[in-house]
């Protein structure tokens, strides 16, 4: 521990610790732009500098960590020379941004123009001068990068970088620095995987996801179709905040209430698509291990992770579960079991998914579609800030809304199927259900499974179930899903089964979720705090907590798909995988 | 064994100017007059009068030709080393004297210079590794590896009280000695070396690479034994071909002699080297950003501490000095601290190398004893300014540094004064100006190449010295408001206070030491809306004299915009509004003198 002096205030600080942790511990708070714990810590947006005697130049705080030769020092994180150094900061920044707050996406949620209000920025104009043009890139699926309002704080490129991919960097120098693709390339030419991880760190409204409510919109204004409605389990774990409720809120029951207060005419539930899913991929499991099939088995419902695969880890397709995503399962028995039992055409419903990813806007255009050509399984995604836009423009109270109920069958879940919102959970539910199918026990086999939840990157446990032993593995984050990938091919890691989610700590942490500024995300864990409302849900699920027992899926598997692995199922639920050519 | 030698200069600029062809039409001729038995023909490295290009020395008589031309050689080689006769119309101006000739080291430009680093430039042959032994080469390392612990060679280094010849004059041993003892238990350590010199005008660390590699390297390896490291890279810009071959050649030969490897002397200590292309990036230049891009990726600074002695290339200690610094290290093990504490000043020991440039007469490299005045730099070894016009001011430390003005002239050159009068040391560039310079016109020079060369991490650099620079342009436009110029300052003070690194840090130090010393002009600028040096353009106009107008209309064929209207034998006037202040009308009156720039 070294003594210190934080704005004339003793502090006893631990060496080791920035400048900007010892302040908090003392009750100061200290912005910050560019800063991201663990992520972005390169010190480069200049918002946090502080003044620290004997140093000729301000210091920025949230890298300049204190050891054994700072003793004594003293330190002043709002001296006038401090605050006028910032707001010039923020000024220069505005000098070279495009400022069309009023219709930014962003509005209200930017960090810059929060800071601006809390520094007070007073004349936004103060330099004049020339301005960098951009032209916005909308060439992939799933987002647009709009570099007129980037302020070249580099946090997407850290969130690439660390999730293995890589893709966006700083292109030029000086005032022409620019964040984009090598040689400025579109960002569909490259190896993309469209997790959104950038999007959600980017603290203004240079990246955003491809807007597709106006569709949406569109299809629910129109008399002639069927709008059926779908939502991923995470969803309802994080759409509460863009509402004001703390973080970890479920709000399960008010969504499918406004789903339907929006117009949709029937709200489904991925849940449904994700008890398929462990039917189906439990099945395939078994089959791989009795069979000298290839293992180990990897899940494939993250798209970013299945694009990730094919064009980082071509090697390791064959090791990919068949199985599509539970948007997709849901999707397309939407469009055939339902279709038919509803007696309506398919091609006159318009499914869509509402995800807390934004890879999923690309996965609607993914090979296998069970419609063959003439339908696609789903027709729209959107996130979960897409909805909560959607449900503002509608003027619909979210706060005071009862709780809805989803339509049956297709909107109802098991507790296994919630908890694919967070990472471990597809693996939980599939052990659920491995179990019972493998020992036969029902009533007291294991529900929990607690080894597999939990934030860490990669998680393993063996487990003994009937007469063998099964290992398993969990990654979230794609540089996660690579160490663990690396391990396997050496053959350092024998392993059964793995789940990889692409978004660290799973869909609870998607690409398309509520944006959470960095002030709270430096010094929260959204993973946990999200997850925390998944399991909450599982626990208190009153059907049961186990895929096998969805009185859904047992209705669909006895009138429409037979049994899991069937010849229908594997038509309609079943995929393929192709290498891609990796691009950076 | 030669009766006689050639040396002449390899450098780059001598090379620039044909001395490649000038070897070839020597041996050539040599050869036809079959004296290639006895006379050799030596490329050298600089000798530093580079404005008198390409030049050559002839031994035993120490007669220097300058400005040699190829189709002088038949005369050097049939007149002189034939026949005995100096040709004389060929010698260095400087060097005649009473009929004979007077050695080049007692010409006004090298009587009062001090050769450490450049002691080898221009006297041996740089890609001989023997003649560099033949000249106490690796005597150094061979007496540090054999007889000295390395806490001994560090002593040396810290009581020579050698600092850094990049610019920042840090303490080399005090560097070492950190690179040392931070992480005692570190698995590897690194010794760099920062040859990406990218201040403009400056080229004495290519000087040094080109005529004395090996120094480099025995200094390097000295440096990795004192530190614990075995393992050197040196980070050479591209845009230096010579120096890099020379270099390459020069770390073979060590590699073949022995000199770099396992075991050398028999000592039990390995040290390797490795060559690293820069790309041209000035910020390459910060010891981070270096070795940022020695691990292969984009040439940015980070925040310091950790500094590199901690936490350096590949996250191991490293110590980083320029080619210039560690040129002094084999002379300082060799000859003690003492000497090398004897030359300079109290604070700055040793020499300093200059590169003379701008308005003076000798321009080219000098290696100075510290403490020398700027008046004698300038009026004695630079020979003074051309044409008899006024010192105005000198620039120091390129585009980081400041200009210092005649009040200073005699201000005894160390780190510690330069810094005081708002300039520093720099890597040694040294640019003269006249009255005919504009002071606002220079900070902008300077500025815009910091907003070239800025990497665009940090905000205050990135988008504050464009900012800055507008400023400049405004007022060299004859935009500007006496507003403006605190603007100006304050933006400077910001810049300087929030930037991530050096580079950013001392970007505004052009602009606020000339405003510093020559407020009038900004404010000139603005105010009255003239420049009175007649640089900035827009502040400027041509008239024509009725008085002295004859209408011949030369002025008027010359105007390359049909910018001057009159008939024969008329007056004729110009129009300002497509004016584009070329300035050929005025060479095209001088008979009548009568268009002024005003």
């Amino acid at each position: 521990m070294i003594n210190i002096k934080i704005n004339g205030k003793e502090c006893s600080a631990a060496e080791g610790l920035t400048i900007l942790e010892v302040a908090r511990e003392n009750g100061i708070n200290i912005p910050t732009l560019c800063w991201l714990k663990d992520i972005n810590e390169i010190g480069a947006c200049r918002i946090c500098v502080v003044e620290m005697k004997g140093w000729k130049a301000l210091v920025p705080a949230c890298v300049r960590r204190l050891s054994k030769f700072d003793e004594g020092v003293e330190i002043l994180t709002q001296s006038p020379a401090v605050l006028e150094s910032r707001k010039m900061t923020l000024q220069l920044m505005l000098s070279d941004h495009d400022k069309k707050c009023l219709s930014c996406v962003r509005s209200f949620n930017c960090e810059l123009q929060t800071l601006c209000k809390e520094l007070g920025v007073d004349n936004a104009v103060r330099f004049d001068g020339a301005v960098n043009a951009s032209e916005i890139d909308d060439s992939s699926l799933h987002m647009y990068r709009d570099n007129s309002k980037c302020i070249s704080c580099r946090r997407c490129v850290a969130a690439c970088e660390k999730q293995d991919v890589g893709v966006i960097g700083a292109n030029d120098r000086g005032f022409k620095t620019s964040i984009a693709c090598a040689f400025d390339m579109p960002l569909a030419n490259t190896s993309c995987v469209s997790c959104g991880q950038c999007i959600n760190v980017c603290p203004t409204g240079a990246l955003s996801e491809k807007d597709d409510t106006k569709e949406v919109w569109d299809a629910l204004n129109d008399p002639e179709k069927v709008v059926v409605v779908q939502t991923a389990p995470a969803v309802r774990a994080a759409l509460g905040e863009a509402f004001g409720f703390a973080m970890g809120t479920p709000v399960e029951g008010k969504m499918a209430e406004a789903l339907r207060k929006l117009g949709f005419n029937y709200v489904f539930d991925t849940n449904f698509g994700a008890d398929l899913t462990i039917m189906e991929e439990a099945n395939e499991l078994l089959e791989r291990v009795q069979n000298n099939g290839v293992l180990p088995m990897i899940t494939s419902c993250s798209p970013g992770w299945i694009r990730y695969c094919e064009a980082y880890h071509p090697e390791m397709l064959p090791n990919l579960s068949s199985c599509k995503s539970p948007q997709q399962m849901n999707g397309a028995i939407t469009k055939t079991y339902w279709a038919g039992k509803m007696n309506i055409d398919p091609a006159n419903i318009v499914s869509v998914s509402v995800m807390p990813c934004v890879a999923k806007k690309f996965e609607l255009s993914r090979r296998g579609q069970s419609g063959q050509g003439t339908f696609n399984d789903v027709d729209i995604s959107i996130t979960t800030r897409e909805l909560a836009r959607m449900i503002e423009k509608a003027g619909i109270r979210f706060v005071d809304l009862p709780d809805g109920e989803f339509d049956s069958p297709l909107g109802n879940g098991t507790g296994a199927a919630i908890i694919f919102g967070a990472t471990g959970g597809v693996m939980e539910a599939a052990l659920r259900t491995a179990v019972w199918k493998l020992t036969g026990e029902d009533v007291n086999s294991t529900i929990e499974f607690k080894e597999v939840r939990g934030v860490d990157g990669v998680k393993t446990a063996t487990y003994n179930v009937g007469n063998m032993d099964v290992t398993v593995a969990v990654a979230s984050g794609l540089g996660n899903a690579k160490a663990l990938l690396e391990k396997v091919k050496s053959g350092e890691m024998k392993v059964h089964f793995i789940e990889i989610m692409a978004c660290p700590g799973g869909c609870v942490n998607g690409g398309g979720q509520i944006i959470v500024p960095s002030s709270v995300r430096n010094f929260t864990d959204i993973r946990a705090e999200r997850a925390k409302a998944l399991y909450s849900l599982d626990e208190a699920n009153t059907v049961s907590r186990k895929s096998h027992e969805s009185p859904d899926v047992k209705q669909v598997y006895a009138e429409f798909l037979e049994k899991p692995g069937s010849h229908k199922a594997h038509e309609i639920l079943h995929t393929n995988y192709k290498a891609t050519n990796l691009r950076k | 064994m030669f009766r006689s030698h050639v040396l002449v200069c390899g450098g780059t600029g001598c090379i620039a100017t044909g001395s490649e062809n000038i070897i070839n039409a020597l041996n050539e001729e040599i050869k036809k007059a079959g004296l290639e038995n006895e006379v050799g023909v030596v490329r050298t490295g600089c000798f530093g009068l580079c404005s008198l290009g390409p030049v050559m020395m002839v031994h035993p008589e120490g007669c220097f030709y300058s400005a040699v031309d190829v189709k002088d050689i038949p005369e050097i080689v049939s007149e002189h080393l034939l026949k005995g006769r100096i040709v004389e119309r060929l010698l260095y101006r400087e060097t005649v004297e009473d009929g004979g000739i007077k050695s080049l080291n007692n010409t006004a430009f090298y009587k009062k210079q001090f050769r450490i680093a450049l002691r080898n430039c221009g006297v041996i042959n740089p890609e001989s590794i023997d003649e560099y032994i033949g000249v106490d080469g690796y005597q150094a390392l061979g007496n540090v590896l054999t007889s000295m612990s390395p806490e001994q060679v560090i002593q040396i280094v810290l009581d020579s009280g050698l600092r850094g010849r990049g610019g920042g004059g840090f303490p080399t041993g005090r560097k070492w000695d950190l690179a040392r003892k931070l992480v005692p238990d570190a698995d590897q350590k690194f010794v760099c070396c920062n040859a990406d010199e990218g201040d403009p005008g400056a080229f004495m660390d290519r000087s040094i690479l080109e005529g004395d590699p090996h120094a480099l390297i025995e200094a390097m390896a000295i440096a990795g034994y004192a530190i614990g490291a075995t393992m050197g890279y040196i980070y050479i810009r591209a845009e230096y071909p010579i120096a890099v071959k020379r270099l390459e050649i020069a770390i073979q030969q060590a590699k073949d002699y022995g000199l770099l490897g396992e075991d050398i002397f028999g000592s039990g200590f390995n040290f390797d080297l490795e060559i690293r292309l820069g790309a041209g990036a000035f910020v390459c230049g910060e010891e981070t950003a270096l070795m940022i891009s020695i691990e292969g990726n984009r040439g940015e600074p980070r925040p310091r501490p950790p500094f590199p002695a901690e936490k350096g290339l590949f996250g191991k200690p490293t110590i980083l000095n320029n080619v210039e610094t560690y040129a002094n290290i084999p002379q300082i093990i060799l000859k003690g601290a003492e000497w090398f504490t004897s030359i300079g000043t109290e604070k700055s020991k040793g020499t300093k190398v200059f590169a003379l440039g701008g308005k003076i007469n000798n321009t080219g490299l000098v290696e100075i004893p510290m403490g020398m005045s700027l008046r004698e730099v300038v009026y004695e070894i630079g020979g003074g300014i051309p044409d008899g016009k006024k010192f105005k001011a000198a620039q120091t430390g390129g585009p980081s540094g400041g200009c210092i003005s005649v009040e200073n002239l005699d201000i005894p050159i160390d780190y510690d004064n330069l810094i005081s009068i708002g300039s520093m040391m720099g890597s040694g560039g040294l640019i003269v100006m006249d009255e005919d310079n504009c002071m606002v016109d220079i900070a902008k020079f300077f500025l815009e190449f910091t907003v070239d060369e800025s990497c665009g991490k940090c905000t205050p650099c990135r988008i504050g010295t464009k900012r800055l620079f507008e400023m400049l342009e405004d007022i060299t436009a004859g935009n500007g408001t006496m507003e403006d110029l605190d603007e100006m300052v304050e933006l400077c003070e910001y810049i300087k206070n929030n930037s991530l690194c050096g580079l950013g840090q001392t970007a505004p130090n052009p602009v606020l030491s000339t405003y510093h010393y020559f407020k009038d002009e900004y404010i000139q600028h603005v105010r009255d809306k003239k420049c009175a040096a007649g640089i900035c353009t827009e502040l400027t106009q041509y008239i024509i004299s009725a008085d002295k107008c004859v209408g011949c209309t030369l002025c008027k064929k010359v105007c390359p915009v049909d910018a001057i209207v009159g008939e024969v034998k008329q007056k004729h006037v110009i129009d300002q509004s497509k004016c584009v202040k070329c300035g050929v009308c005025v060479d095209a009156c001088k008979k009548f003198g009568a268009i002024t720039k005003g």
